[in-house]
């Protein structure tokens, strides 16, 4: 369940509690965000829609301790990573958090394989381990037999899917996706929705997802929108959303 | 090592750049490697000379003579053991260009004072019974293709003019790989017959054989005391001192070598940290990807070393490799201007060393940088 509450404790996955962001530029001081509460549960799935400039892609790098909030709390699996140190707050991303960007973001030197070993070349995994692991991820986004291709060897959708295979091959504890189909035709990106709903139908993943796109927002089990920074409404009904901006 | 691949196939990525930074790593390892053989054999004097001998020449300059007389003065002084006495001949074999030291040597006590330069008996016993004899080292002797009974003319520069002729009796080698096997020597009794009259009976220089290197400094006083005053003063000192002074005498080639060593170094550096600096901001998304994904600051800064430690290493073995081929080529080029160039496991290791200390140093400030990148601001910039 998606739900924006300040009152009562909460046994939600991810927990945002009053998360403020503000940057100062040159003498000017801009709110990117104002007192967000958010709660979202295991297997869920949450689409934040909004203008540009909105603090989407603020609030999703906060999520994934990317940054650094003003003010607020946020806990996420069970940790509080508001406090964490920057070392702490690595592994903690590295555990817990896959992402998925709008620009792929693959490493053009290293096969579909490689890119989504890298994750684990972080754990204490054997190679045949890491092998087994990264099989099985290149499965799931349907990409077992393009393991040896390079990214530009492969469409824009293929990329994206070897970025998701790299975002699940650790078993991350919940995804980001910043604009998941920002880049892709229209085909290619209901491809990836359609792998997105996967992992959330079959894998029980939890995901996070930002888009400019209405019709991939749709898919999502809740649709928050930010506006200025705030939470303003909520509008899909698949599972109870409960929204609000704290401001 | 996990993160071996990763660096390998950055290293990789732009092949020419790769290639003119090894370039740069080979060129500069080899001109190390140069300079460390030539430092080597400009001071190998030292490292041959041995603690219990002195060399005594005249007060004034090396190139003054002194009598034969001393040599008899110079054994009653307590402490020596015994002490033989040469004179440089300067002379030239057919051409300028095939230089090589020889020295007019004193048959009766040249084995006592230098017993690490070996000569078959049967050929010393030729030697001593021939007026016209040499004994030539084994490096002059496969230099020229000389072989024993051979006739060897050549041309003096200093006593009159003229080819003096020698036949090869004997051929010595250097115990250690550092003795000279360049030297030509020949009687000191034909040398006396053929000067003109008023060079007889005078040496260029003593070399001292003590009884235990202890005594070395007492001895040398007492040397130069026993003539002072004389028309003939000495300056007496240690062989390893003597050979020193006598490098000085081409300039401060240490200074030379560490002055051109130390361009070399901060050349090499600027490169390849220009080179490292650049390769990483080109990767600035992939960097923070990596960091995104949970690769730790120290991890980063790992990556960005390994690439510069891998292009020292390679480049720096490239050069190496290409010094240990053409070194001996050049010091056959140079034979005879210098003592053979000896590119000693030391000087690889050196070598080695010297490649990897660049390639950290050049690492090091981008591999901070990258460590230090913060992941939003790296996807903003892109």
């Amino acid at each position: 369940m998606v739900s924006v509450d300040t009152s009562g404790k909460s046994s939600a996955l991810i927990q945002v509690r009053g998360l403020d962001k503000t940057y100062r530029r040159g003498g000017e001081q801009i709110h990117v965000l104002q007192g967000l509460n958010l709660d979202v549960d295991q297997g869920d799935f949450v689409a934040f829609m909004g203008p540009s400039g909105s603090g989407k892609t603020t609030l999703l790098n906060l999520l994934g301790g990317l940054d650094v909030p003003t003010s607020g709390v946020i806990s996420a699996a069970g940790d509080e990573i508001t406090h964490m140190s920057s070392g702490r707050l690595t592994e903690w991303r590295a555990r817990h958090v896959g992402f998925v960007f709008q620009m792929y973001n693959l490493i053009p030197v290293l096969t579909a394989y490689q890119n989504v070993e890298l994750p684990l070349l972080l754990t204490s995994l054997s190679r045949s381990e890491r092998r087994q692991h990264v099989e099985t991820a290149l499965a799931i986004v349907g990409l077992r037999d393009r393991a040896d291709h390079f990214p530009r060897q492969l469409s824009g959708g293929q990329e994206q899917r070897v970025t998701i295979a790299r975002a699940i091959v650790s078993d991350s504890t919940f995804l980001l996706c910043d604009e998941p189909t920002g880049d892709l035709d229209r085909k290619s990106a209901d491809e990836i929705m359609a792998l997105i709903e996967e992992l959330v139908a079959k894998h029980n993943k939890t995901i996070l997802m930002v888009t400019h796109d209405p019709l991939v927002a749709a898919r999502s089990h809740s649709v928050l929108h930010l506006e200025k920074g705030v939470l303003v409404e909520g509008s899909k009904s698949r599972r109870e959303v409960v929204t609000g901006g704290a401001a | 090592m996990k993160f071996r691949a990763l660096i390998m196939v950055n290293l990789f990525r732009k092949k020419i750049r790769l290639l003119l930074t090894l370039g740069s790593f080979a060129v500069a390892l080899f001109l190390f490697a140069f300079l460390a053989v030539v430092r080597d054999a400009f001071n190998r004097g030292g490292d041959v000379a041995a603690a219990n001998r002195l060399v005594t020449i005249n007060r004034v300059s090396i190139i003054q003579p002194i009598p034969l007389s001393y040599h008899d003065k110079i054994l009653r002084i307590p402490g020596v053991q015994s002490a033989t006495h040469d004179n440089w001949f300067g002379g030239i074999y057919q051409d300028e260009k095939n230089f090589f030291p020889q020295f007019v040597i004193d048959p009766a006590n040249q084995r006592q004072v230098f017993p690490e330069l070996l000569v078959a008996d049967d050929q010393w016993n030729a030697f001593l019974k021939d007026r016209q004899g040499a004994i030539v080292g084994a490096g002059t002797a496969k230099r020229f293709g000389w072989k024993l009974g051979d006739r060897i003319p050549i041309k003096t520069t200093l006593y009159g003019g003229g080819a003096w002729e020698f036949i090869i009796d004997g051929i010595y080698h250097g115990q250690r790989p550092q003795d000279d096997d360049s030297q030509f020597w020949f009687q000191w009794d034909y040398f006396e017959e053929r000067v003109p009259e008023r060079l007889k009976g005078q040496v260029g220089w003593y070399t001292v054989k003590l009884g235990s290197p202890d005594d070395a400094v007492r001895v040398a006083k007492a040397i130069d005391a026993e003539f002072a005053n004389s028309p003939y003063e000495t300056k007496t000192e240690t062989e390893s001192a003597f050979a020193a002074s006598f490098v000085k005498q081409f300039g401060n080639i240490e200074f030379l070598i560490l002055v051109i060593g130390t361009v070399v170094f901060f050349t090499l550096l600027l490169v390849t940290g220009n080179t490292v600096a650049i390769s990483v901001r080109e990767r600035t998304a992939e960097l923070a990807i990596l960091k995104a994904i949970g690769f730790k600051d120290g991890a980063i800064l790992l990556l960005v070393l390994g690439e510069a430690l891998a292009i020292a290493l390679f480049g720096g073995l490239l050069g190496l490799v290409l010094a240990v081929v053409a070194i001996p080529m050049l010091g056959s080029a140079l034979s005879g201007m210098l003592p053979s160039l000896i590119l000693s496991k030391t000087m690889l290791a050196a070598g080695i060393g010297f490649a990897l200390v660049v390639g950290a140093c050049s690492g090091l400030l981008p591999g901070i940088g990258a460590m230090r990148l913060r992941v939003v601001e790296a996807f903003r910039r892109v």
